[in-house]
Formats: C-alpha cells, structure tokens, sequence
C-alpha cells in the first residue's frame, strides 16, 4: 500500500514538471486570460484596502494626541487655547478623512468599512470631547457630518500641460449610527478621566455636570440595549464602569463637602484622589 | 439636539436596519432551499446510472434556476441599491453556492469554465456593481472551487461507472484551473483558505489518471503526455 501510495507521489511530481510547459505553450487560453482579468481586479481592490487602512491609522493616531492634549484643560488658566490648538489637530485629521473620502469615490462606503472603521471611531471620540468640553453638550451625528464636506478642485490635463478648470466638486464622507455610537461610547472613558482629574484639581462643579452628561448618555444607550451589533453592547459594560466611577466621585464631593469648609475642600480632596483613586484607574 | 433625541433617531436607524435585515433572511431561506433542490437533481449524476442522461438533469436544473432568477429578483427590491456590501454577508453564502451550481451544470454541458458574465445571466444578476445586484468577483472564484472538488468526486465516480475518458478530460480542465488560481494574488482571506483545497482535488484526480493510464484503461483515449 504505501509503496503505490511512493509511485504516486513520484509520478504527481513528474506530471507537474510535465504539465509546466504546456502552462506556458498554451498562456492565452480563455481560462487564462479570464483569471488575468481578475488578477487585476483583486489587485486593484487589495491596494484600496491597504491604503485605506494606512490612512485609518494616520487618523487614529492624530484623533489620540487631540484627546491627550484636550485633557490637559483640567490643569491650564487658559482653556481657549488649548481648544483652539485642538481645533488646529482636528483640521488635519479630516484633511485625511478627505483622502478616505476621495478613495471611496464611486464605490460602496460598506465594501471598504472595516479598513477605516477604527479610525473613524476614534475621530468622532475627539470631536464629540473637543464640542463637550465647549459646548457640555453632545455632538450630534449631522454636525460631525456637516464639517465632512470636502472641496475638491478638478484638474483635467487638455492638451499640451493645458490645465481645464471642470469646477470644484463637492465630496462628503458620511459616518456610519452605528461608528458614532461607538465613537460616543469610548466619549464617555475620556469624560470619566476628565472627572477624576478635575476632582484632584479641586474643580467641585465638572465632576457634577460630568455626571449628569453621563447619566444621560447611558440612559441613551440603554433605551438602545440589544437592538445595537455587538459591539455596543460589549462598551455598554464598561460605560457602566466609568459611571460608577463618577457617581462615586460626586457622592464623596457631597458627603465630605457638609462636613468641611469649601476653601478647604479643595486639599482634601485632591489628597484623597491622589492616593485612593489613582491606583485603580489605568494609565492608558 | 438633546441626548436623549440623538439615540431615539439612532434608535430608529438600528430597528430600520433590522427589519431590512429581517426581509433579505426570508428571501435567502428560499434561495437556500432551491438551491438544495438544484443540488439534490445535479447529485444524481454521480450514480452510475446517472452519467447516461446528463444533458435531461442539466435541463431540469436549468428549469430550476428559472424559480431563481425570481427570487434575485425579489431579493434585489429588498434594499437599496448602492448599500449592497452593507449587507453582503447574508447572501454571500448561497450566492456562491449558486455559482457553485451554474458552474457545473455549465461544465456537464460543454465541460468548459462557466464565465462570470454566463453566471450573472443565469441567475439574472449583473456584473459591474454600477449597474446593480451584481456577482461579487470572489463569489464567483468561491463557487469555481466548489465546483473543482465536486469534479474530483466526479472522476472518481466515473471510473466506477465504466467511463474512462471522463476524469482524463477532467484532470486537464482542473489543471487549467489550477494555473489560473495561480495567478491570483490572494490575500489571507476566506477565498484563498478554500483556494489551498484546490491543491487536494488536482492531486486526487492525478491518482485516478494513474491508476487508469497504468492499467491501460486509458490507452486508446490520448492521455495527454502520460506515455
């Protein structure tokens, strides 16, 4: 038996030298010429996606040093500055969300989704921070889609480095409910970070206003509940988290602030925060 | 626009979206169950019975894919358009199975590689994603392969039915086949997992020439460079 199974082998390697010329005798079979088509045709859509992805990271990194910079407000006088500095930031990343857009002209948005969905989600958690932190209010989907509104200038080479002005097109890049709820459910462990380190700096009405914008928040994401992919309800566990984490941080302002004079509050406060609350809140 | 505003409208995006959903799975359940249908009539011809009326099966199947094309028709009215990849997924299984079908009904026919454009025509889909409901490029090379080992069963079957000519015709399409796979630069996607079957298939279907071609089975019907 495992002796035929030997010729077997032997022979499949002498037919697959014996079959290679006739692959190259015979290249322009319909066969051949028909795969060749699609060669490109997967080529074409593999380089798209890579491309894709790399700007989806561009992005990812830009919308992250926005939001780190963003929580510096708690510790700065000036927080006008450091808003209009991220406003600055922000304006380079929809450049590249721009680039997302031109790649997706004239193809289906959901073909590509998955190249670009990490670093879509992390812009709208930037965004969605910056307005808050202006605004206290949340960002709502059509004005992070308003400002997604690219000009692009046509350039059509016509003859000899003749240059035809076909007029600037208009090219939007629309983001997915369902990117924006998870854009805004990441929102809120950015805002509970916030809350803890305006506690240790002694600000005794963020923590309160936090708490309430959050509220509001899970209550949104709980009318929502499993109707949502996956995915929401798997961040709606740790959106829990980080309420509990502020309410608990609000109910410590409250009972220690009957017992202690305002002025002092402050010190107390960001002693306690320093050596209790810090340890269980990872360093990201 | 409040909170509470901005989840009731995503809210309602979501329970939109679901009862879309909900409608494209009811069509598909009927595209799965003719497409068994199909299956079960195209299976016969592995019986040694069967090899002697092919074309009457194929015929059959062709009527099959009448009720078919009548679904894709209605499966297309199901959503919009231009949100196809939105949600591919649910169809992506029995369009290939579907591929799989039209493919080998066309090889029993002529014993040629169905085209992607015979494809689409025979379950009245398009080609470009401009134009519609189309036939994703993948779906397509996914059903080519299924079709690939259901041949390298099929060789194996006629030998065991008195006809030997068979999987020596067999082994040169699959060969043909296999170099244009070769061509392909496939990514570590599901296309190129099924893609390393390919290799299993040529490999059976060598033994079988063997085992004919040493046996003098195969001596009077040109075996192409087995001498």
């Amino acid at each position: 038996m495992s002796k035929r199974e030997d010729d077997g082998c032997a022979r499949k390697r002498k037919t697959e030298a014996g079959y290679k010329p006739e692959d190259c005798v015979n290249p322009d079979s319909s066969v051949i010429a028909a795969f060749k088509v699609f060669q490109q045709e997967l080529d074409t859509k593999h380089d798209k996606h890579e491309r894709l992805v790399k700007i989806s990271r561009d992005v990812t990194i830009e919308s992250k040093r926005t939001i780190f910079l963003l929580h510096r407000v708690t510790s700065v006088p000036d927080v006008e500055e450091i808003l209009s500095e991220a406003d600055v930031k922000l304006d380079g990343v929809r450049q590249k969300i721009g680039q997302i857009a031109e790649e997706l002209r004239g193809e289906d948005l959901h073909q590509f989704h998955r190249a670009f969905t990490p670093g879509i989600q992390e812009y709208v958690e930037a965004v969605s921070f910056h307005h808050f932190i202006r605004h206290r209010t949340l960002i709502s989907l059509e004005e992070i889609n308003a400002r997604l509104v690219f000009m692009r200038e046509n350039k059509k080479a016509v003859g000899e480095g003749e240059v035809a002005w076909t007029g600037p097109s208009v090219l939007t890049f629309q983001i997915t409910p369902i990117d924006y709820l998870l854009g805004v459910a990441d929102l809120t462990g950015e805002l509970m970070r916030m809350c803890i380190s305006s506690v240790g700096n002694g600000d005794i009405d963020t923590p309160f206003q936090l708490s309430g914008f959050l509220r509001q928040i899970h209550d949104g994401f709980s009318y929502i509940g499993n109707t949502g992919p996956y995915e929401v309800s798997k961040k709606l566990h740790t959106l829990r988290q980080s309420l509990g984490k502020v309410e608990d941080a609000c109910y410590t302002l409250r009972v220690r602030g009957s017992e202690i004079p305002k002025h002092m509050l402050a010190d107390v406060f960001s002693s306690r925060a320093a050596t209790h609350v810090d340890p269980d809140e990872p360093m990201v | 626009m409040s909170v509470t505003e901005m989840f009731s409208y995503i809210q309602g995006f979501l329970s939109a979206d679901q009862d879309i959903r909900e409608d494209i799975r009811k069509v598909v359940q009927v595209l799965e169950q003719t497409a068994r249908e199909i299956l079960t009539v195209l299976q016969s011809v592995h019986q040694p019975s069967g090899f002697t009326d092919i074309p009457s099966k194929c015929l059959k199947a062709r009527e099959l894919f009448c009720t078919v094309r009548n679904h894709t028709g209605e499966l297309k009215t199901k959503f919009p358009v231009e949100q196809y990849y939105r949600y591919h997924e649910h169809w992506r299984f029995v369009l290939q199975r579907l591929a799989f079908l039209a493919a080998f009904v066309v090889y029993l026919e002529s014993e040629s590689l169905v085209t992607r454009e015979e494809v689409a025509k025979i379950l009245a889909i398009e080609v470009d994603r401009e134009k519609g409901f189309h036939l994703d490029v993948e779906d397509y090379l996914a059903g080519v392969l299924i079709m690939a080992s259901e041949l390298s069963r099929l060789a194996v079957n006629s030998v065991t039915a008195g006809d030997y000519g068979r999987p020596l015709r067999i082994s040169n399409f699959i060969n043909e086949l296999d170099s244009g796979f070769r061509l392909l630069n496939l990514k570590n996607d599901p296309l190129r997992k099924r893609y390393d079957g390919l290799k299993y298939d040529v490999k059976k279907i060598e033994e079988v020439v063997y085992d004919l071609s040493i046996r003098g089975l195969a001596k009077e019907l040109e075996a192409g460079g087995d001498k």
